[in-house]
């Protein structure tokens, strides 16, 4: 089968005090090839470990993650990641942050050249090629990095608050981005945020955790990404079912986070 | 103490003068320039160029002030260089008195003024001729023609108007004098009774510093373009800072050579980290210069032993440089490039080497200003060239413009390295600072 599988993951963390931290608790997911999936949870309910695992920076103690029918054991070019920010390399320049996956992978620079022009082309930092990062704004920054996930064509696009650190107006530019992107490229995308609207836009699958122990609270599938590409993002906002689903998920996260609140204070 | 008192005086007036200046310039409008707060703000301090230079300035003019240099238009008085007399009255045994008058005068150099021509005095007590070598006093024994002698039981009882009762032959049983030895005011200077009797005679000393404890700029400078010239103790200037510096570079180089893999091993393997760890912990606190009798002992004191010593004081610094860098890549780089599909090498190569190349140089700064001042001293202890031997030569010979000059290309040597050290950071590290 092709596609992304978790076979119900849980991930413990031993501390050194003895206790333990219950990160995720049966964790079980199919994606298919090609799918756009946002993850939304209160902070601490597992997204980064869940992703984490994904790429294969972490093993979970229990369950297995297959991508096309093999077992992931460790980080791959198959799995591409963009971090929130400081994953670029500064000593580069931006061609060369974009032509790195390749390089490594021994692919001769004759052949790489035109696709990282292309793909800078693609994220319209064509005049930028020969800049250094530190140059750069924080969404120009973003997009660097975004070509470069894309130039070793993984089959699995992994995101971790990509547009996290970025004002509101070049958010939303790079949501647009993000969704032409998908569109274009076919690629399996799974993206994790903080903000409701985002995870709207961005998935035509929401994954809502629940933290203590993290596990998939709630699941959506969503029209809007799909209306979005090449669209304006404004435009989709008004959608009214829209603004139902924004509420409905706000309500939800707010009660979790009321929970455990409540349960420290009753803790403490 | 004086002289620091002068040289804060200079820096009042001359912020004083500088603010007044700037108040009648035009405003600049820059964004430091608007801004109301910058008492605490860190980045609206910047070193003003004009302190600088009246800075720099300031310690020439009062070094050549108490020097008496040519250069400086103002100078701290000197010492008295003319002559002088004074009248003294001398008692003989018999309880006899008669009067006389010591001519003295201030000479450059021992036997560089002729003798003081004098003419004999009426009585037993004749007149005296004295030279004194400038910035030293000189002892006149007055009664070296008179006819009754100082053994003979003749004392002097009045100078220059001024009576005594001192009597250097009123001792105790030990043979201590019973009386303090009397301080007279003479016409530019004063003079005192020796507890033999005779006249010390000291010149007005002045304000200025003989060149013997601190030589003049030009005196310097002359020492500089002489030696430059000629070489001092088989050796030319050159090949003296020549030697200092090559010893700097080669140890430094397989301190760096060695302790930058050691560094990255360490902060890449728990092995490696827990091995070395005791070792770099423990040598760090270890002044390289604690160890030049330890190198001594086992590597003699030619070539090897310095090279060895600057090894060992550049190779903790580097390690722990190294180690830092490694410790300080950003995990997310890590993990970005192995995602990218890089090997363990690649991201040695590609993510923790250059990740690590500010540390190291800050770490390489360091390192070169400890071995400078390492070979410096080691030098100084022993060695047949090299910047650190001249000045302990010369100084054995008092030479102090040797020892001056010395010290300057010395310091002015250690700012030019790190500066360097600074250029080649800013060319191959960019992106310090700035990520
Ligand atoms: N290395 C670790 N050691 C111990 N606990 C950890 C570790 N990493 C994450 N955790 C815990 O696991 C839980 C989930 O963390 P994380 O995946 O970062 O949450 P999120 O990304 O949703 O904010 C948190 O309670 C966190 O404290
Ligand atoms: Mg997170």
């Amino acid at each position: 089968m092709s596609g992304l599988k978790l076979d119900s993951i849980s991930m413990r963390f031993d501390l050194p005090n003895g206790d333990h931290v219950q990160a995720l608790k049966n964790v079980s997911l199919d994606i298919k090839t090609g799918e756009l999936m946002s993850v939304l949870g209160p902070s601490g309910c597992g997204k980064t470990t869940l992703l984490n695992i994904i790429a294969g920076f972490l093993a979970p103690t229990e369950g297995a993650v297959l991508l096309n029918d093999h077992r992931v054991t460790g980080p791959a070019q198959e799995r591409g990641m963009v971090f929130q920010k400081g994953a670029l390399f500064e000593w580069m320049n931006v061609r060369e942050n974009v032509a790195f996956g390749p390089r490594m992978n021994g692919v001769p620079k004759s052949e790489s050249a035109g696709k990282v022009d292309h793909l800078l082309e693609v994220v319209g930092l064509h005049d930028f090629k020969e800049k250094a990062i530190y140059e750069l704004s924080g969404g120009m920054q973003q997009r660097v990095a975004l070509a470069r996930c894309l130039a070793n064509d993984p089959d699995v696009i992994l995101m971790d608050e990509p547009l996290g650190a970025l004002d509101a107006l070049t958010r939303e530019k790079m949501q647009g981005l993000v969704l032409k992107l998908w569109k274009e490229t076919g690629k399996t995308i799974i993206l994790i945020t903080h903000s409701v609207e985002e995870a709207l836009l961005l998935g035509e699958r929401l994954l809502v955790m629940a933290p203590r122990p993290g596990r998939i609270h709630k699941e959506y599938r969503l029209p809007f990404a799909e209306m979005g590409v090449g669209a304006d993002l404004r435009e989709v906002k008004h959608h009214a079912e829209y603004a139902i689903t924004r509420e409905e998920i706000l309500n939800m996260i707010w009660d979790m986070e009321e929970e455990i609140m409540g349960r420290t204070e009753g803790a403490a | 103490m004086t002289i620091l008192l002068i040289y804060i005086a200079i820096f009042v007036i001359a912020f004083l003068a500088v603010k007044f200046v700037n108040s009648r310039l035009e405003q600049r409008h820059d964004f430091t320039s608007l801004k109301t707060v910058t008492f605490g703000d860190e980045s609206a301090v910047t070193a003003n160029r004009t302190a600088s230079v009246i800075s720099v300035i300031a310690i020439f003019l009062i070094w050549g002030a108490f020097t008496g240099s040519k250069l400086t238009p103002l100078h701290a008085p000197g010492p008295y260089q003319g002559k002088g007399q004074f009248d003294y009255v001398v008692e003989g045994p018999d309880g006899q008195r008669d009067g006389a008058t010591a001519f003295w005068q201030v000479e450059e150099k021992k036997g560089a003024a002729e003798d003081l021509e004098i003419t004999g005095g009426d009585g037993f007590a004749q007149n005296d001729a004295l030279n004194i070598i400038k910035y030293r006093s000189g002892q006149l024994r007055w009664d070296g023609n008179d006819e009754v002698r100082r053994r003979d039981g003749a004392r002097i009882v009045e100078v220059n108007g001024q009576p005594t009762d001192f009597d250097p032959n009123r001792r105790d049983e030990n043979g201590n004098l019973l009386q303090d030895r009397p301080t007279f005011r003479i016409d530019n200077g004063t003079a005192t009774l020796t507890d033999k009797g005779a006249l010390l005679i000291t010149p007005y000393q002045g304000w200025q510093m003989e060149p013997i404890w601190l030589p003049a700029p030009e005196a310097v400078w002359g020492r500089i373009v002489e030696i430059a010239k000629e070489g001092y103790q088989n050796s030319t200037l050159l090949e003296h800072l020549g030697w200092s510096l090559f010893r700097v570079i080669v140890g430094f180089a397989f301190g760096a050579l060695v302790g930058i893999p050691l560094g990255y091993a360490m902060g890449l393997s728990d092995w490696f980290r827990g091995w070395f760890d005791p070792i770099v912990e423990f040598m760090r606190p270890v002044p390289p210069l604690a160890l030049i009798p330890l190198v001594i002992i086992w590597a003699g004191i030619g070539e090897t032993g310095k090279i060895i010593l600057l090894f060992l004081a550049a190779l903790w610094i580097m390690t722990i440089a190294a180690r830092a860098g490694v410790s300080g890549v950003n995990i997310t780089k890590v993990h970005a490039a192995y995602s990218l599909g890089a090997s363990k090498w690649q991201i040695m190569r590609h993510v923790i080497m250059p990740n690590s190349l500010p540390e190291i140089f800050t770490g390489a700064r360091v390192a070169m200003g400890v071995c400078w001042g390492t070979v410096v001293a080691a030098e100084l202890v022993a060695a047949e060239k090299g910047a650190g031997m001249m000045i302990m030569v010369a100084s054995k010979f008092q030479l102090t413009d040797i020892v001056l000059m010395g010290i300057i290309l010395i310091g002015i040597i250690g700012y030019g390295i790190d500066i360097l050290m600074r250029r080649i950071e800013r060319w191959l590290v960019p992106w310090k600072g700035r990520a």
